[in-house]
């Protein structure tokens, strides 16, 4: 790409609003996905919509590729910045254009963070209820994108279900608006099909969110088991109840060691799993679901129970959990984070597979999962240091991920596929799904544009040239198409 | 016109498909507007594409064919506690999975957990070209692939011809409390509705009778729960519950619409809950309209007499995103903005134009 290109993007925006000396660059370099880094050719930074839609036209006009980035907390490598592209960084679009408490919509910028709709909320009772564990910095418009879940997408759904219409900038840039502030759609759900376009499609400029009541109580409940196969079956037995708790999590020994290290996070002694399970609702209906659930927890064979007695103990426990991903970093150099899925009723299988192929595999692998909707967190702790360790980590990922096809699961339940699992898709989906697929994409962004790279396994633009092959690839596991 | 093709699987829906130069997919005729299109176009049937391909209640998944209809899938549910909780409307009289997909219809219980688009995660389907595609998945969780599924979802079957749809279900609640509260007129009907969405009950469902002068609140979970939570919506709105068989054939008659013009003309329109007294105000207005307003406000039936001329609808309509699922009216009575992107993933799906376009 010329400079003259360049120069003529920074004319776009005002003044000191284009880096691309590589100390700024530099920050940009990689997302959540650590493992992998590329240097764009520029980080442009637009504080209004009109500016978003600049970017874009003149993208589309020069063919440039470009890749909307929030926080860059990605998990599948989805911010990943292309070498011959820009990175459209949206932090600064950051405004609640509009709260409605009475009608429980808000409109929000692509830039805000996720969290803070919900503190917007709170004074008039309500909340967002999707909550990745990277909730107080990831931005709406990543979630949007990837389509977010969290720890209650059994009961609640995942971002997709929270997203009644946004106004996006398609990668042509046809400025579009889908959907509208009504919970009920007229026609075809264009809203839906954008939310978890992996920034294939465009930006999405404005996006009208649901928001519900928070719940008046809270029933959450901590216990340890001896064994994950126990804690598994307490998960059964709590879903064959006809209970609907709010969330079903289950960490194992290694993460609630790391929990411990990370927040001092404290837990039952000598078990190899905790299950938290939260009931949620109003204080009558609480209080009689709380009946069963203790009923069914007492004769689940737990070594201690732990009721949170009020909101500092409730915030604990979730402070544990929704630390583990970071706190794994304590415990090894270098860690990835997979996403599968399994059918629930396959997932005690699926965790003695895990464990048996880390041991084989000299690595050691913590478990912290969805356990209500089957949605697998192995954290792979490996040394990147060492001549093989990010083979060897991603060698069981891939594994791991094919045994979730094969179970009739999915490769990711809420991360994306990004970068990281593009080369799994084929496992999933025939080419001729694959083709359709991309059909749809090209409908978007004829000359693939957006993110390109991402998602599709035969990779548009070779973002990671610099670093030679996929460690996959050089481990012999995959092979493009 | 052709007599009606007749698939018994998907691998016949997709040679069916291929078939003719033009086709449309119709299920059992409950929304016929929809499918009523030029006489040139050979109508798919799906009436013996039926039947439940999988049902695990533990994963609260299913799997059924298009032209099964959703009353029998509600009854296999039932058998193990469970539903699907955003009450599929026109059941009883017969409405298929597929043709309650392409319409987009949700019933009362979307309120609660959202509506047929929130629980739709999978689909079998078979493209303009013929070829028979999964999308989605059959697991409560997946983010690979673009979400067709979901844009499946009103969709009137113009992209593509369901085969097979994979659906999430939730345990079904120990019992249901109706409670009607009157309102005196449409402004303070909005608001017992605006103002109930917003409080600690967790209604799972809010719909409202502007002939009648009337809310509906439904209550559901564990029994002693709610009475409690009833007694308290009754502090605050006097009315009365309705005996457990009367709340039963009312739940009926609003999935089926019971109140509309049976050979009338019937539209949906999206609202916002700020705008239902306008939409009330609209349809008083109109000579021998009825109308109706669900999802606590987020959605408005309304109906004409058979005959009634096609301008008094559109005036009714004030611009809004409505959809005529019965009767000659325009498919489109309100406005309908269109992107160049529309035509775009039209072609993507469609490129011969096998199936109509949403303006036939």
């Amino acid at each position: 790409m010329s400079p003259d290109v360049l120069h003529r993007l920074a004319a776009v925006l005002p003044a000191g609003r284009l880096m691309s000396a590589p100390a700024q660059l530099a920050a940009y370099e990689s997302d959540g996905l650590t493992a992998f880094r590329a240097r764009p050719l520029a980080v442009a930074v637009p504080e209004t919509q009109e500016e978003v839609i600049a970017l874009v036209k003149f993208c589309s006009a020069a063919k440039l590729p470009f890749v909307a980035r929030g926080s860059g907390t990605s998990l599948s490598g989805g911010s990943m910045p292309i070498k011959d592209g820009i990175v459209i960084a949206l932090n600064r679009l950051n405004r609640i254009v509009r709260l409605d408490p009475a009608q429980r919509v808000a409109v929000v910028e692509p830039g805000v963070i996720n969290t803070a709709i919900s503190v917007a909320a709170a004074p008039h009772g309500l909340h967002f209820a999707p909550d990745p564990s990277s909730q107080t910095i990831c931005t709406i418009g990543g979630n949007v994108a990837f389509n977010s879940g969290g720890a209650h997408c059994l009961k609640y759904g995942m971002t997709s279900n929270h997203v009644l219409g946004l106004k996006a900038v398609l990668a042509t840039g046809e400025v579009v608006e889908f959907g509208s502030a009504s919970r009920e759609q007229v026609g075809p759900d264009w809203t839906g099909l954008f939310v978890g376009n992996e920034g294939l499609f465009g930006i999405a400029l404005e996006i009208t969110v649901q928001l519900l009541p928070r719940a008046e109580t809270f029933h959450t409940v901590l216990a340890g088991y001896r064994t994950l196969e126990l804690a598994g079956d307490a998960v059964s037995a709590v879903v064959a109840s006809g209970l609907l708790p709010g969330a079903l999590e289950i960490m194992d020994a290694l993460a609630l060691e790391a929990a411990v290290a990370a927040v001092h996070a404290d837990y039952p002694a000598g078990c190899e799993a905790v299950l938290i399970v939260e009931l949620e609702g109003p204080r009558e209906v609480v209080a009689a679901d709380r009946v069963r659930l203790d009923g069914i927890l007492a004769k689940s064979g737990a070594v201690e129970v732990r009721v949170a007695r009020d909101a500092a103990e409730r915030g604990a426990i979730w402070k544990g959990r929704k630390s583990a991903f970071s706190a794994v970093g304590r415990l090894s150099p270098d860690f990835i984070v997979q996403d599968g899925v399994v059918p629930r009723r396959r997932l005690g299988e699926a965790l003695r597979k895990i464990g048996e192929w880390s041991r084989e595999a000299g690595l050691r692998c913590a478990n912290v999962f969805h356990a209500g909707d089957g949605n697998l967190h192995p954290l792979i702790l490996y040394d990147g240091s060492a001549p093989d360790g990010l083979e060897r980590a991603e060698a069981l990922a891939g594994r791991i991920l094919k045994m979730c096809v094969e179970m009739g699961g999915s490769i990711t339940g809420e991360h994306g596929v990004g970068m990281e699992k593009r080369a799994f898709m084929p496992d999933m989906f025939s080419a001729e799904e694959l083709a359709c697929l991309k059909r749809v994409r090209a409908a978007f962004d004829p000359l693939g544009i957006a993110n390109p790279g991402k998602m599709f396994p035969a990779a548009e633009a070779p973002a990671l040239t610099q670093h030679g092959l996929h460690p996959l690839e050089k481990a012999g596991v995959i092979s493009r198409e | 016109m052709s007599a009606a093709l007749a698939p018994a699987s998907p691998a016949e829906l997709a040679e069916a498909v291929k078939s003719a130069p033009r086709v449309v997919v119709v299920g059992t005729g409950t929304k016929p507007r929809l499918a009523a299109v030029g006489d040139d176009v050979v109508r798919i049937s799906t009436a013996r594409l039926r039947g439940i391909v999988e049902y695990e209640p533990s994963e609260f998944t299913f799997t059924a064919l298009a032209g099964t209809p959703v009353r029998e899938i509600a009854a296999a549910l039932a058998e193990r506690g469970q539903y699907l909780p955003f009450d599929p409307p026109f059941a009883e009289v017969g409405a298929t999975l597929g043709g309650t997909v392409a319409a987009g219809l949700s019933g009362p219980g979307r309120f609660r957990f959202g509506g047929l688009r929130d629980f739709i995660l999978g689909v079998r389907f078979v493209d303009g070209e013929g070829r028979l595609l999964r999308l989605g998945g059959k697991v409560v969780k997946n983010a690979a692939g673009f979400d067709l599924p979901k844009f499946f979802v009103g969709g009137l079957g113009r992209f593509g011809a369901l085969a097979e749809i994979t659906f999430k279900v939730f345990p079904r609640p120990a019992v249901t409390r109706t409670l009607r509260l009157p309102a005196a007129d449409a402004a303070a009907m909005t608001k017992i509705m605006t103002n109930a969405a917003n409080t600690r009950w967790e209604l799972d469902a809010l719909e409202a009778a502007p002939d009648e002068g009337v809310a509906y609140a439904r209550l559901a979970g564990p029994a002693v729960a709610l009475d409690a939570l009833a007694s308290e919506i009754f502090a605050r709105w006097p009315g009365e519950a309705l005996v457990e068989a009367a709340a039963g054939k009312f739940w009926r008659d609003v999935g089926e619409l019971a109140w509309s013009h049976a050979e009338g003309t019937l539209v949906k329109v999206a609202l916002t809950p700020q705008q239902v007294p306008e939409f009330v105000a609209a349809a008083r207005q109109t000579a021998e309209a009825r109308s109706w307003i669900g999802a606590g406000g987020n959605v408005g039936y309304f109906s004409l007499p058979a005959g009634a001329p096609a301008t008094t609808l559109a005036k009714a309509m004030l611009g809004r995103n409505a959809v005529t699922l019965r009767g000659t009216a325009p498919l489109w009575p309100g406005t309908r903005t269109k992107f160049e992107v529309f035509r775009a993933v039209k072609a993507a799906l469609d490129p011969q134009g096998k199936f109509p376009g949403l303006d036939e």
